[in-house]
C-alpha cells in the first residue's frame, strides 16, 4: 500500500472545517446557493441530509448530515448479553444481514477462544457470497436508479435478489432479518434440498449478470455520467480509511477475504478486481466482477460442503461469560471491512461493543469526490458509495 | 454508433415484457390479497404458546421459568409466575404463567424465545397479517391469543413439530422410568428399612441413571 503524501493536507483541512458553522463566502460574482440534499425516505439509502453550497451549478461545499437512524445499538449492546446482540446486528446494514451475523460471531468467536465446525464455515461462505451478490445486484440497481433509470433496472436487480432472499427465508426463516449464526456454528442445517435449490440459483446467476451487464455496459447514458466523474484518488482512499469495493475500485488491492484469511476462505480460488480509472463506472464494474466471481466461490463451496454437525455441541451460546480480554473480528462485508471490537469484563455483558462501519467511514469522502461537480452528479456520486444508513448511525 | 447501447438495453426489456405474457418464468409477481405464495416451511414472524390436548388453559407447556423474558432482546414479553402449581406434559408439577403478554409493536421476530425456551412451549407462527385498528391493547397480545394447540404446529412446521413431539415422548418416557425407580427404590428403601437397617446402599444405585437421564437439555438444541 502506498504511504499517504499529498492528501494529507487536503484531509486536516476538511477536518478543520468540520464542526465549523456553514459559512456563506461570496464567490466571484454572485452568491453561494445552499441547499440540503439528500434522500430522505427510509425506504431508500436511509434518512441523510447533505448541506451542499452551490456556485451555480457546481459544489463548492459539502457537509454530510447523519444521525437521523441513530438507535443506540452500542450502548444497548452493552446492557444485554451476548447472545441478544446477534439479532440487532441484523439491523445494522439491512441488505447483508448475514455478513453482521457473520462479523459478529467472529469477534465472539475469538473472544471465548471458540471453534467452529467445517460444514458452518462452509454454510457460512455460501450465505456471505450470496448476501455479497444480493448487495452488489440492489446497489447497482439503485445507482441506475438515480440515474434517471426510475425502477426498470432495479427491477431486474429485484428480480434476482428475490430468488436469494427465497433461499435465506427457506434456511434462516426470514428473508432479511436472518439471525442465523451462533457462537460456534449456525443455528440450523441445511438440507440436501436446500442445497440443490442453492446451486440452482447459482447456476441461474451468470446469464443474470450476462443480461444485467449487456443492457447497461455500453449504454451511452450510464458512460457518458458516470466515466471520470466522482474521481477518489488511492492516496485519499488509503488514508481515509475507505474498504471495500470503492476501495478496490481505486485501484488498491485489499480484500480481507484475501489479507485476513478468516473462515475458510484460503480454499477457495477468486480474484480481486481492480479498477483504473477510480471513478463511478469503475466502482460500478468492480462490483459487476466482484459478482461473477462470487459466483466462482458459490460453486466450489456447494461442490464440496462436507457432511457433519452445523454447531459445535460444546458451544453454549446464552449464559456464557468470556474471560477479561478484547477481541476484535472483522470480516470483507459487501461495503467494506465490518469489525466488531469487544472488550469483556468477565461479566455476561460486553464491556464495550463498537462497530466499525464500512458504510460510515466510506462517506466521510463524500466532499473530497463531490467537489466541482454538478448538483445532478453529487446524487450519483453518493450512490456509488453504496451505503446503508442503519449502518452509518446505528 | 451513437445511441446503440440505448437501444440494446431497450430490447432487452421489451423481451422480458413481451415474453411475460408466455413465459411463467418472466412473470414473478402475484396478486396478493387473491393469490397467495406458500409461505416457507422454516418462516418466522411471531411466536405462540404451544398447548397440549384440547384445554388451552390446562395444556399450556410454558413453566414461566421467565429465560425467554430475560434474553428476548426488545424485552417485548411479560410473565407473572403463578402461586400454585399444575402437572406439565410429563405430570410434574410445575407453576405456570397467570400472565403471558408478548407486545407484537416491539417483537422483532428473532425467534431467540424459542431457541432459549428449554420446555418447547414458545414456537413462532408463519402469520403475517397481524394488523388491527386498535393501537393499544390490539397489540398486546396475553396468553390466551398466544395459545395454539400442538396440531396448528403440527400444520405450520410439520417437520420441526414431529422432532419436538419425539424429543417430548422421550423425556416422558425417561420421567416414567424414574418415577418408576423412584417407587422403587422407595419400596425397596421401605423394605430395606423394614428388614435390616444397616443396607441402604443398595436402594440408591436404581435412582441415580434416572436422575442425569432427566436432566434438562442444553439450550443450544432448541431448534
Amino acid at each position: 500500500m502506498s504511504a499517504p503524501t499529498a492528501d494529507i493536507s487536503i484531509q486536516l483541512a476538511r477536518q478543520e472545517g468540520w464542526n465549523r458553522p456553514p459559512v456563506i463566502e461570496p464567490d466571484g460574482e454572485g452568491e453561494l446557493l445552499e441547499l440540503a440534499m439528500g434522500p430522505h425516505h427510509p425506504s431508500t439509502h436511509g434518512v441523510f441530509r447533505m448541506d451542499v453550497a452551490l456556485d451555480g451549478e457546481r459544489v463548492v461545499r459539502l457537509k454530510p448530515v447523519f444521525g437521523y437512524l441513530h438507535r443506540n445499538h452500542e450502548k444497548i449492546a452493552e446492557s444485554t448479553s451476548y447472545l441478544a446482540s446477534m439479532p440487532y446486528t441484523d439491523r445494522l446494514d439491512y441488505f447483508c444481514s448475514l455478513t453482521n451475523n457473520w462479523a459478529y460471531a467472529l469477534a465472539v468467536e475469538k473472544l471465548v477462544g471458540q471453534e467452529v465446525p467445517e460444514r458452518a464455515e462452509y454454510l457460512r461462505v455460501i450465505l456471505a457470497e450470496f448476501t455479497r451478490i444480493q448487495n452488489h445486484a440492489s446497489s447497482i440497481g439503485f445507482l441506475l436508479q438515480e440515474m434517471g433509470a426510475s425502477g426498470t433496472p432495479l427491477m431486474y436487480a429485484f428480480r434476482e435478489r428475490e430468488k436469494i432472499l427465497d433461499l435465506f427465508e427457506s434456511l434462516t426463516g426470514s428473508r432479511m432479518m436472518c439471525n442465523y449464526m451462533r457462537f460456534g456454528g449456525c443455528r440450523v442445517d441445511a438440507s440436501p434440498a436446500w442445497l440443490d435449490a442453492a446451486r440452482k440459483v447459482v447456476a441461474e446467476l451468470p446469464e443474470f449478470v450476462d443480461e444485467f451487464e449487456s443492457f447497461l455496459r455500453t449504454n451511452e447514458i450510464l458512460t457518458a455520467r458516470t466515466q471520470g466523474m466522482g474521481i477518489l484518488r488511492p492516496e485519499l482512499a488509503v488514508n481515509a480509511g475507505i474498504t471495500g469495493p470503492m476501495l478496490r475500485a481505486s485501484g488498491v488491492n485489499y480484500d480481507i477475504r484475501k489479507v485476513d484469511r478468516y473462515g475458510i476462505y484460503d480454499r477457495f480460488k477468486f480474484r480481486v478486481p481492480l479498477g483504473d480509472h477510480w471513478d463511478i463506472y469503475d466502482r460500478y464494474m468492480v462490483r459487476m466482477l466482484e459478482m461473477r466471481e462470487s459466483i466462482g466461490i458459490l460453486e466450489q463451496a456447494l461442490k464440496d460442503i462436507p457432511g457433519g454437525p452445523v454447531m459445535d455441541p460444546k458451544a453454549k451460546i446464552r449464559g456464557f461469560r468470556p474471560k477479561p480480554g478484547e477481541a476484535y473480528g472483522r470480516i470483507e462485508a459487501p461495503k467494506g471491512e465490518l469489525g466488531f471490537y469487544l472488550i469483556s469484563d468477565g461479566s455476561p455483558n460486553p464491556y464495550r461493543y463498537r462497530v466499525r462501519p464500512p458504510s460510515l467511514i466510506n462517506l466521510t469522502v463524500l466532499e473530497d469526490m463531490c467537489l466541482g461537480h454538478n448538483v445532478a452528479d453529487v446524487v450519483l456520486i453518493f450512490g456509488s458509495v453504496d451505503i446503508v444508513l442503519g449502518e452509518v448511525d446505528r | 454508433m451513437l445511441g446503440e447501447g440505448i437501444l440494446k438495453g431497450l430490447a432487452e426489456t421489451a423481451r422480458n415484457f413481451a415474453g411475460s405474457f408466455v413465459s411463467k418464468e418472466r412473470l414473478t409477481t402475484v396478486e396478493y390479497p387473491e393469490q397467495r405464495i406458500p409461505t416457507a416451511e422454516n418462516a418466522r414472524v411471531f411466536p405462540f404458546l404451544v398447548y397440549d390436548g384440547t384445554d388451552w388453559e390446562a395444556g399450556l407447556r410454558c413453566v414461566a421459568c421467565q429465560i425467554c423474558e430475560k434474553e428476548c432482546p426488545p424485552k417485548c414479553i411479560y410473565i407473572e409466575k403463578s402461586k400454585d402449581k399444575k402437572p406439565d406434559y410429563v405430570g410434574k408439577m410445575q407453576i405456570y404463567p397467570v400472565r403471558f403478554d408478548i407486545d407484537v409493536s416491539v417483537c422483532m421476530s428473532c425467534q431467540i424465545c424459542v431457541e432459549v425456551c428449554p420446555f418447547e412451549a414458545i414456537k413462532m407462527d408463519t402469520d403475517f397479517e397481524l394488523s388491527t385498528t386498535d393501537r393499544f391493547g390490539g397489540l398486546l397480545h396475553d396468553r390466551k391469543q398466544l395459545a395454539r394447540s400442538n396440531e396448528y404446529y403440527h400444520t405450520i412446521h410439520p417437520t420441526e413439530a414431529a422432532e419436538v413431539d419425539g424429543r417430548l415422548a422421550e423425556e416422558k418416557v425417561k420421567a416414567e422410568v424414574k418415577a418408576k425407580a423412584a417407587a422403587e427404590a422407595a419400596a425397596a428403601k421401605a423394605a430395606a428399612a423394614a428388614a435390616a437397617p444397616p443396607k441402604p446402599a443398595e436402594a440408591a444405585p436404581p435412582a441415580r441413571p434416572a436422575e442425569t437421564a432427566t436432566a434438562p437439555k442444553p439450550a443450544g438444541g432448541g431448534e
